[in-house]
């Protein structure tokens, strides 16, 4: 059976995720989402013509706040909560490159 | 109904009447320019937060858990966002569906959750379009609209430091997260445009919707309208170019002058045998140049799925249609009232509608006003701030002077402007008597008419033989025999009539 999900596969998302992942866990991975992907390809084989996709399981929909105001945390506790703050701002490492 | 990203939806273009050639790039070249614009929706809150959505506060004043993206933090989702949206997108003629929001993953540190909440495949507006206004030479022009969707903004990032003071070589970053999580409407047109100037109208345009319809202050200059703008160029004919993406857009100028720029570098690329790489450009006001932004390996793989916090929204038919009911008129609708009710050109008619004289003139000639001498007056000789000095009946009883023949065309321009500067109260009838622009009579004007044709008979003699151009002559001479008082139409018809 071929593979869905290559070794390669796992490393690109673990990047993209920020995830340092060991070879143990790299071959586990893969082999669990492969897994996975095998349930979709069996749900795929059935005749889905007059079924809508799912993007929720829950019989819901428009849930909504009013447009009302409520209390701001104080920025003093939030920015002491933080590894770097200086003019009421968060201190981050430079940034470069492109805004996403 | 479910939409695929990138529809099916119609593209306007080919409905243009034939352009000139754009000056700003070489003949047989053309610039193909797609939109996307970010607006900032004017509600009270943030998009899925009570935190405050406003300008200009102390730094990390409107934060809460939400905003912040703390573990355990849950977005519920604005009602009013969602009804400025239908709004917009009503008035974008675009198509009002069921919509699911979905995470939009990336690390970057204005978005602490390390995703950012927006909608993808199944966005709330789909399939519109926008009318852009007769330019000088055109017809108004469709351009379409690809969808409009909700997203949250991010936070601002400040780049500090570094011996340049250029952000590639910023020693570290504050930010500030009041704008984190401000609804935004991200509005996706269709590579329909061909020219800054198309741009510029098109920004305008839904500029003036985002106002019109109470969705955004429209703001360029705080940012709350932003700009991004896809360039690409071909040899007319031929397929479609590799685009550019041109970021830091802030002005309606600088969109014009980036696209120009962006146009000829690309160009001379192409013709220095060289390729136009895919990618994000930086627009430098200064300068007057777009450079490459570094762009990370990877980073445009976001992969979305469905945002599993958040639940579908399904306005339903109730909803879309007590917003279209409620939506109030558009520039375009306002455009196409002048030229029903008057004879004015499409080009006319915009400049009334972007001067906003158009109510004054409607009000007017519902007071009686002459519909043409009224719009007459508001494309040439009056200014936006002037609406406010009239009076529709004052407006009305001037154009009444005019077709009375009371006062000519050029005393009425006299007059209105004595009007705006006296304000509202002004009365054309007696700033017409006190001006001494006393009626000419028709039986004064035949008087004179019948005069000046005993007097030169030699020239009447080659006017009644077909010598048209001597007709300017004997306007010339009853206008100098009444001072200007007569009116030139009157006087054409006296004349005509006196032809055997």
């Amino acid at each position: 059976m071929p593979e869905r999900i290559t070794r390669d596969d796992v490393e690109a998302v673990a990047r993209l995720a920020r995830l340092r992942l060991t070879d143990a866990e790299l071959d586990l991975s893969a082999k669990e989402l492969d897994a996975i992907l095998g349930h979709a390809d069996d749900i795929a084989s059935l005749d889905l013509a007059g079924v809508e996709p799912t993007s929720h399981p829950y019989p819901l929909g428009n849930v909504f706040r009013d447009d009302v105001a409520t209390p701001s945390l104080d920025r003093d506790e939030v920015l002491a909560a933080a590894p770097a703050a200086e003019d009421g701002m968060f201190r981050v490492p430079p940034v470069i490159g492109e805004e996403p | 109904m479910s939409e695929s990203v990138g529809g099916t939806g119609e593209t306007f273009v080919t409905n243009r009447p034939q352009q000139p050639q754009n000056p700003a790039v070489p003949d047989g070249w053309e610039i193909i320019i797609g939109l996307e614009v970010h607006a900032e929706l004017a509600t009270h809150t943030k998009l899925f937060s009570g935190s405050l959505n406003e300008f200009g506060g102390e730094p990390n004043t409107n934060i809460d858990p939400v905003t912040l993206g703390l573990p355990g933090a849950l977005p519920v989702l604005n009602r009013q966002a969602v009804e400025l949206a239908i709004r917009t997108g009503l008035a974008l003629n675009c198509t009002v569906q069921r919509s699911v929001f979905a995470r939009k993953n990336y690390f970057y540190p204005d978005m602490p959750k390390g995703y950012q909440i927006s909608q993808y495949d199944l966005p709330i507006n789909v399939d519109g379009w926008l009318e852009i206004p007769a330019g000088q030479d055109g017809a108004a022009t469709r351009i379409g609209i690809e969808r409009a969707h909700l997203e949250e903004d991010t936070g601002k990032s400040s780049h500090m430091g570094g011996a340049s003071g250029r952000i590639h070589d910023a020693a570290y970053s504050l930010i500030d997260f009041n704008r984190a999580g401000v609804p935004l409407l991200e509005i996706v047109g269709r590579p329909d445009l061909r020219t800054a100037d198309e741009a510029k109208a098109y920004v305008s345009e839904l500029r003036d919707i985002l106002v019109a319809v109470g969705a955004s202050d429209g703001k360029m200059e705080e940012g709350s309208m932003r700009v991004d703008c896809n360039v690409s160029v071909r040899r007319i004919g031929e397929g479609l170019g590799t685009r550019c993406e041109i970021k830091n857009v802030n002005t309606l100028r600088g969109l014009g002058r980036a696209i120009d720029y962006e146009a000829r570098r690309q160009i001379d690329l192409i013709n220095s045998g060289e390729e136009v790489q895919q990618e994000t450009r930086h627009w430098n006001d200064d300068t007057g140049r777009t450079s490459t932004l570094r762009s990370k390996e990877e980073a445009t793989d976001y992969r979305y799925f469905p945002e599993p916090d958040l639940v579908v929204v399904d306005p339903g038919p109730e909803w879309i249609e007590s917003v279209r009911a409620a939506l109030p008129m558009l520039p375009r609708e306002r455009r196409a009232r002048l030229v029903e009710r008057t004879e004015v050109s499409a080009r006319g008619a915009a400049i009334v509608v972007e001067r906003g004289l158009d109510n004054l003139v409607v009000a007017a000639i519902e007071a009686g006003g002459d519909p043409n001498r009224t719009i007459t007056h508001a494309e040439h000789n009056l200014a936006g701030d002037d609406a406010g000095r009239l009076t529709p009946e004052g407006l009305a009883a001037l154009t009444r002077l005019e077709v009375e023949g009371a006062v000519t065309a050029t005393q009425a321009k006299t007059l209105l402007a004595a009007m705006v500067e006296r304000g509202p109260s002004a009365d054309p009838v007696a700033i017409a008597a006190e001006l001494g622009f006393e009626a000419m009579k028709s039986d004064e004007l035949d008087a004179i008419v019948d005069r000046l044709i005993a007097e030169f008979p030699d020239d009447w003699a080659k006017f009644c033989g077909g010598e048209n151009k001597v007709m300017g002559f004997f306007v010339g001479q009853v206008m100098k025999a009444t001072q200007g008082k007569a009116d030139g139409k009157a006087v054409t018809a006296a004349l005509n009539a006196r032809k055997p």
